[in-house]
């Protein structure tokens, strides 16, 4: 019954997701302003964003719990614009869990099942199941109150799986774990897409979950998308200083301060090397070194470069060096990213 | 090291000091008067009085009881009471929930204030003044019975009033219109709790049933409701036994059969019969009891 998954298929006629110039405002507020977007059959698909950037919304209109003011949602071929949430063949896994307090944990997981008049053996049958999934068989007596966190989520995640919905929405659902809990959860949940072959839209503002996670990932900035780009082109190849400077870290340099034609350019600091000494020339830069930090795996520097402030990273600690001193900072031509202006 | 510095520092220090401070003298009022004289009064009820002297004679007995429930008049005033009782917080039930949905579900700042203050202003006068005032409001001549006349539905009202039992001689004399002014009297007491419940439901649980396929009437049934319940179960508390309790509204408005409450003020007072009207004050007090037991048998509590 658990079927195995292929690669997305970019070929598949169908997509799970289409949303076609959508905007939903609140009163003045463009919540989210035209976007438009296409997700695959079985991707794993990230929104991600600071916090009122329209993620989350977006996320909301795809579920059914907002309306959109204009645009179009499509699911699966069929116009959900006006459909309300129950009439979806999506689940949520909500940011904070929404487990029904009065029912135990097996009902929760079976809620679903019970509101379609499905018999109560077969219920409970199915919810064991959906508990042994996500590794917590036996646990179906307790109130959601004497879980913990990772346990409510991963019975949040149960409840939303039982009735093997096309599409499963997750908003922060990690979000509220520790450090730890968070980095196992990740991996779980990506086997769990893949073993599964459902089409996961998760909602994130933490960039490295979406970049490990992902198949695609969408920027979201002020109700728009910056960027939409599988992990590795949005971390090699940003297109704007939102996306570079959201996804990971990243240098911003004028074309004029490198001698290079007009716009401006990101530069990840780990691309960059650092020496002593103060030499100028094509793809480098001197400045002055204002403080070391040591990161353990990397260290971090901070150098200033005329008006510009510039961070570099390497692998080990480069010696010689003294805060207050002179730096040459060098790079290879290739490491530069033009930058589109920001929409 | 001043005197306020030290007080200050052995109260920190000691939160069990500043604890038993604060609390002892709620607990002395509460302890004496309330539950003392409670007891007192069910004391009372297990005492007798001698038919000869008048006196009550302070050994053990059932007699009060017994003079209760051997009574048909005596049945039919705990029976009369505990419909109306009831009745009353059904339909406070039925007209305070959706008032408090919509308080809780659709107001947010100033209108919520607007609205919260609608609820509690009619708490704001003399609960005698609002009594009389729907005397004259529901009496024959009264401003119901003209706007009935006035509608042309005057046979509409005299049809409701001649129906037996409820009706009377007009809405002020019979116990239709003291159901509507009992209703009117108790209606924040059922509202306000269900507010504060309807506010404690996470927007996210409805969401989530929402987005589980429930439509909205299972959403209601199945998890809006159940986590309402012990507001409901509050505010019910309420109406019910302030509806039990009462010995004014049925003296005001209504027909003339005696209602608990009235029967406990005739008998410690005119009658001097203490025992007997402490039996009869027992009574609801056990209703209430038997009640919150079969609401808590239901689950009403569980998801305290």
């Amino acid at each position: 019954m658990v079927q195995m998954l292929k690669e997305p298929n970019t070929a598949s006629a169908q997509a799970a997701v289409v949303l076609r110039e959508v905007s939903c405002y609140f009163g003045s507020v463009k919540a989210v302003d035209g976007v438009s977007l296409e997700i695959l059959p079985g991707e794993f698909f990230s929104m991600l964003g600071p916090s009122g950037s329209g993620k989350t919304t977006c996320l909301r209109l795809i579920g059914g719990f907002e309306q959109p003011t204009s645009g179009q949602i499509v699911l699966f071929g069929q116009d959900a614009s006006r459909l309300p949430p129950y009439a979806r063949d999506v689940n949520t896994v909500f940011q904070d869990y929404a487990l029904f307090p009065h029912m135990n944990v097996r009902d929760n997981v079976a809620y679903a099942l019970m509101v379609r008049g499905v018999p109560r053996p077969e219920r409970h049958r199915r919810a064991e199941e959906m508990l042994e999934l996500v590794k917590l068989a036996g646990f179906g007596d307790r109130r959601p109150g004497q879980l913990s966190g990772g346990q409510r989520q991963r019975v949040a995640l149960a409840r939303a799986l039982i009735n093997r919905p096309r599409l499963l929405l997750l908003d922060e659902p990690l979000g509220a774990l520790d450090l730890k809990l968070r980095e196992e959860m990740q991996i779980e949940l990506k086997a769990l897409q893949r073993q599964l072959g459902i089409t996961f839209i998760y909602v994130t503002h933490d960039q490295g979950e979406a970049l490990s996670m992902s198949d695609r990932v969408a920027v979201f900035n002020q109700g728009r998308i910056e960027q939409l780009d599988t992990p590795k082109q949005l971390y090699e190849y940003p297109q704007t200083e939102f996306v570079a400077r959201f996804v990971g870290s990243a240098n911003v340099l004028e074309g004029r301060l490198l001698g290079l034609e007009g716009g401006r350019y990101a530069l990840r600091p780990e691309r960059i090397a650092i020496r002593p000494g103060s030499q100028n020339g094509p793809n480098c830069l001197s400045g002055i070194l204002l403080d070391i930090h040591y990161l353990g795996a990397q260290t971090r520097y901070e150098v200033q470069v005329g008006e510009e402030r510039l961070t570099a990273v390497t692998s080990s600690e480069e010696q010689g060096l003294q805060i207050g001193s002179a730096v040459t900072l060098s790079w290879e031509r290739g490491s530069l990213r033009p930058l589109r202006e920001a929409v | 090291m001043t005197l306020r510095r030290r007080l200050s520092d052995a109260l920190y220090l000691r939160p069990w000091l500043l604890l038993s401070l604060l609390l002892i003298p709620p607990l002395l009022w509460l302890g004496i008067i309330y539950l003392g004289s409670l007891f007192n009064l069910m004391l009372y009820s297990f005492y007798s009085l001698n038919d000869f002297t008048g006196q009550v004679e302070y050994r053990f007995s059932l007699s009060a009881f017994r003079q209760l429930f051997s009574s048909p008049a005596n049945v039919d005033i705990v029976v009369r009471t505990t419909l109306m009782a009831l009745v009353v917080t059904l339909a406070c039930i039925g007209i305070g929930f959706p008032i408090a949905y919509y308080i809780a579900f659709y107001t947010k700042g100033n209108a919520r204030t607007f609205w919260y203050l609608m609820v509690l202003l009619p708490l704001w006068s003399s609960y005698l003044i609002k009594v009389y005032a729907w005397r004259l409001i529901l009496a024959g001549e009264g401003v119901v019975s003209w706007f009935f006349n006035a509608l042309g539905l005057g046979w509409l009202l005299q049809g409701i009033l001649s129906v037996p039992v409820i009706g009377g001689p007009s809405l002020s004399n019979s116990y239709l219109g003291m159901f509507l002014v009992f209703t009117y009297v108790w209606l924040p007491y059922m509202i306000l709790p269900i507010i504060a419940a309807l506010e404690r439901v996470p927007r996210s649980l409805i969401q989530a049933s929402s987005d589980l396929g429930a439509r909205p009437g299972q959403t209601f049934r199945k998890i809006i409701w159940p986590l309402v319940i012990p507001g409901v179960a509050a505010g019910s508390i309420f109406t019910f036994s302030l509806t039990l309790g009462d010995y004014i509204i049925p003296q005001v408005v209504g027909q003339p059969g005696f209602f608990i409450g009235q029967m406990v003020y005739v008998q410690q007072g005119t009658a001097g019969n203490l025992p007997l009207a402490a039996a009869f004050s027992v009574v609801p007090v056990v209703i209430i009891a038997v009640y919150l037991l079969i609401m808590r048998r239901l689950g009403a509590f569980n998801a305290l």
